[in-house]
């Protein structure tokens, strides 16, 4: 029983404690010995219980405890810190992995025998448990000591193995191990004692490998000893690093190998990222994206030098068209025309190609995008041989939807091509120029039948729509819409004339009518018709007041066309000209020569367009009228009679009338509506603010119109003084620089 | 108008002499080459003169109350709209506005005018000049200096007249 325990004096049973310690420190240098039974265990652990549980003076917990601690202390100052003193670099490495796996050992064993401390009298006296205390010994004595060697032998390792030796890893992790564990929860030791030298050492051996291979290497092979870099540190941290020096060791060579040399690397000159590029390098260029993506603000650099690149390339295509434009001056208009279709068609390449870069080498990286962006900016508004970049993009998609056009393409190419083509546009500032030749072409392809497929009529103005919003295409949208709607009421006049014989004219007649406000604008002159069609207008005149009220018509002689018969001496042809073409060749039927006054006087038109006329009909490849003197050119002395002789091989032949310049009518639309826009758009913004600053304005109403076109800077203040004078605006009294709403 | 060549005969003014339309200004006469009684009365009172010898001395003194800062902003404001001579009328021709310029600002500002002047004649983007340009041309003698111009800045709300006369300044001496 308790009361029969017989008190065990300090010394005794010290001396029996002894025997046990004793024993295991001899187990643990590997001496014979036999192992604790768990009798052996019981009695040790007995002692320590009784020993704290006498009664007072015999109650030796405070004892005990210090003694347990001055066992660990006794045993590393006579025996561990000796064996580790004596040696050096790696054997000191594998002595202190051995010693402290021993001691951890001692450690568990130890707290076990003298447990029951744990239990009451540490939490009593707020005193650190039997664990920490063993742990704390080796720390104080051995790691105090020795940790900066320690940590010298490691990185020295780490240093042979960067140099290609076989290095043992395995006891690299148990050493980094210690580091860890011996912060008991914390990581402090582990960074301040080993990963901050570690950290040191690596910026060092990088910078020296770095500065010697900037100067031997291309900048390929310099990316790519950099990445083997990367990949090898980043093993190392999962062979025998703490995971957490991951993100700072990467970051510490990412610098010395990338950052520090960022600029040389990439404007190396035979190598750098301009070589690179212009050889098509997607490897080494791919590569370069990965590893610059690493570094802070690395990518600004390659994404610069990638728009560089672009724009020369751009650049040097508008030259190149510029000066096949030159060159072939002096031949006919069309082969200028093909340069600038080929013109057209490499920048859509030139799009493809590096549209791929982004995607693949620079992983659809938004600088990059930005990059393509910008460049494509500054060439894509540079003009070719006089011609807007507006007006190239509108003619080469004439050239795709128009039937006989120069592009000969399946169905799935042009509509690719018609999606490329819109997708350029979105570079071009002078939208609102595109859609007005656009627009231009357009009423010419469906007025004279030569456009070759509706479906990709419409499928263009849908593109279109999505990029530029529905009122970019309105118009057009209304223009193939009238077409339809013509044809309809062209079948209702056709069945108003069999329902009324006598409304008849005598000549076959088709009209096709337009809603003005969708139609390009075109000057309606008043042509004196030949009598027989005099009687045309009227009929369908009739008809159309007939169907609708409150409509009014103004008919365009200019758009329409004519099969006339003449009646040659060798045999009768049919002719197909335009409406104007055909009045001309009817004054004949009157009169048997006539003067180019004569004949001006009575169509009542322009010198211009009887010129042209005249030329058509007396000076290019079918002569259907003499002209005297026989010249190439028409002067207003010139008489003109009907050519009998004519003849031609064809029954039926058109005789073409090449179409007017359209390109400075069509600029000067656009000036007119461009006007009225920002008119509109000042007006808009001064109405909702009331009080406006000049710069201010100017601002908004740049981002305002931006969508459509680029305004010119003097064009809107030339606008707002305009709408000062008209009272919409005033200048406030005090400060010129201010403008007021006028309501 | 003869009226008025009599008066100027009398106080010994030509008329082209810019002190008449300062008179004008003074009697805020409306229409260009004729006084109201009602606008001579007020003007000879405001003067505190009451016969022509005494109007005539009273002239330098006039002067110098026109030239007064406060003053000259809207007896320059005042000689444009004088010269608008039909109803409705909201611009002066580049001939007119050449003379004005020069009679109302040319003593002060010589080489300004001078320069101006020589612009205007020569340019084509106009051809009659509004209120706004006109007080334009006024703040520009004022607070740009010259001939270097250092001070004009073409991002400000300056007409655009004046835009191109600076820029054709600076392209005359390049």
């Amino acid at each position: 029983t308790m009361n029969d325990r017989k008190t065990i004096d300090l010394e005794q049973g010290w001396e029996f404690m002894q025997k046990g310690i004793t024993k295991l420190k001899n187990i643990l240098e590997g001496l014979p010995e036999t192992q604790f039974s768990s009798e052996d265990y019981m009695m040790l652990y007995t002692t320590i219980y009784n020993m704290c549980t006498q009664k007072p003076p015999h109650d030796y917990s405070q004892q005990l405890y210090d003694k347990y601690r001055e066992s660990f202390e006794d045993y590393i100052t006579t025996t561990v810190l000796p064996s580790l003193r004596e040696k050096h670099d790696e054997f000191m490495l594998r002595e202190l992995v051995k010693r402290w796996a021993n001691h951890k050992v001692m450690v568990r064993w130890l707290s076990r025998f003298f447990h029951y401390l744990d239990r009451y009298f540490i939490a009593r006296r707020s005193l650190p448990a039997l664990h920490e205390v063993g742990l704390t010994c080796f720390r104080d004595l051995v790691y105090q000591e020795l940790n900066a060697k320690v940590r010298d032998a490691v990185i020295s390792l780490i240093d042979q193995e960067r140099e290609g030796e076989q290095i043992d890893r395995a006891l690299l992790k148990n050493v980094l191990d210690i580091f860890v564990e011996i912060g008991m929860g914390q990581m402090d030791h582990y960074e301040n004692d080993f990963e901050a030298s570690m950290l040191k050492d690596t910026a060092a051996y990088y910078s020296r490998k770095a500065s010697n291979w900037i100067l031997e290497d291309s900048c390929p092979d310099y990316m790519q000893k950099a990445e083997d870099c990367l990949k090898r540190e980043k093993e190392r941290v999962s062979h025998y690093l703490h995971s957490t020096s991951e993100p700072k060791l990467l970051e510490k060579v990412q610098n010395e190998l990338l950052s520090v040399y960022a600029n040389q690397l990439l404007e190396k000159e035979h190598s750098g990222c301009h070589a690179l590029l212009r050889d098509d390098k997607v490897e080494d260029l791919s590569r370069m994206y990965r590893l610059f993506s690493k570094i802070p603000k690395g990518l600004d650099p390659v994404a610069h030098i990638f728009k560089q690149h672009v724009t020369s390339e751009g650049t040097a295509l508008v030259k190149q068209a510029e000066d096949a434009a030159s060159n072939k001056k002096a031949e006919k208009k069309d082969v200028v025309g093909m340069q600038e279709q080929v013109f057209v068609r490499k920048v859509i390449e030139l799009h493809d190609k590096y549209l791929a870069y982004v995607n693949d080498c620079f992983m659809n990286h938004t600088l990059f995008h930005k990059a393509l962006k910008e460049a494509f900016e500054v060439f894509c508004n540079k003009g070719v041989a006089g011609s807007s970049s507006a007006e190239l993009l509108a003619t080469f998609c004439d050239n795709i939807l128009k039937k006989g056009g120069s592009e000969k393409l399946s169905d799935e190419a042009i509509e690719e091509t018609l999606e490329k083509v819109v997708k350029l546009l979105a570079y071009i500032s002078d939208k609102d120029l595109f859609a007005e030749f656009y627009r231009k072409k357009l009423a010419r392809r469906l007025l004279f039948d030569k456009s070759a497929n509706d479906d990709h009529e419409r499928s263009i103005l849908t593109k279109l729509k999505q990029q530029c919003g529905g009122q970019f295409t309105s118009k057009m949208e209304g223009m193939v819409t009238d077409l339809t709607l013509a044809r309809e009421n062209q079948t209702n006049f056709e069945e108003y004339l069999s329902n009324n014989p006598n409304a008849n004219p005598g000549i076959d007649l088709t009209v096709t009518v337009l809603t003005t406000g969708f139609w390009p604008s075109y000057k309606s002159f008043d042509l004196n018709l030949p009598a027989e069609m005099v009687r045309c207008v009227e009929v369908f005149r009739e008809f159309y007041q007939s169907k609708t009220k409150h409509r009014k018509l103004t008919w365009i002689y200019s758009l329409g066309t004519c099969n006339i018969n003449g009646k040659f001496e060798p045999k009768t042809m049919e002719l197909i000209v335009t409406t104007y073409q055909a009045s001309t060749l009817l004054l004949f039927n009157a009169s048997d020569r006539l003067s180019y006054q004569e004949i001006v006087s009575q169509l009542n038109l322009s010198d211009d367009d009887v010129v042209r006329l005249l030329h058509s009909l007396s000076c290019a490849k079918y002569k259907i009228l003499n002209k005297e003197p026989n010249t190439k050119t028409i002067s207003p002395t010139d008489h003109f009679s009907f050519n009998e002789k004519f003849t031609d091989k064809m029954r039926r032949i058109k005789i073409p009338l090449p179409p007017v310049d359209e390109k400075k009518k069509v600029i000067e639309d656009v000036d007119k509506d461009r006007r009225y826009a920002i008119d509109a758009s000042i007006v808009r913004i001064m109405k909702s603010r009331k009080v406006l600053g000049h710069q201010q304005l100017v601002m908004e109403c740049v981002e305002q119109l931006g969508r459509m076109f680029k305004p010119d800077f003097k064009a809107i203040k030339k606008r707002i003084e305009d709408l000062i004078t008209r009272d919409y605006l005033e200048r406030d009294k005090d400060n010129p620089n201010l403008f007021r709403y006028l309501a | 108008p003869e009226g008025i060549e009599t008066l100027c005969s009398d106080i010994e003014v030509d008329y082209t002499d810019v002190r008449i339309l300062m008179l004008a200004w003074k009697m805020q006469a409306e229409k260009q080459g004729y006084f109201t009684l009602e606008e001579w009365r007020r003007g000879l009172k405001a003067l505190r003169v009451d016969t022509i010898s005494k109007l005539k001395k009273a002239l330098p003194e006039l002067e110098k109350e026109v030239r007064r800062p406060s003053n000259f902003v809207d007896f320059y404001s005042y000689a444009f709209r004088y010269c608008l001579t039909e109803e409705k009328q909201k611009s002066i021709d580049i001939e007119s506005i050449c003379e004005l310029l020069d009679l109302v600002l040319g003593s002060q500002h010589r080489s300004q005018i001078d320069s101006l002047v020589q612009y205007l004649k020569i340019q084509n983007d106009y051809k009659v000049i509004n209120m706004d340009q006109w007080m334009g041309f006024y703040r520009f003698c004022n607070e740009i200096s010259f001939p270097d111009l250092k001070n004009y800045d073409p991002e400000l709300a300056w007409p655009l007249i004046l835009d191109n006369f600076v820029e054709w300044i600076k392209e005359k001496k390049s």
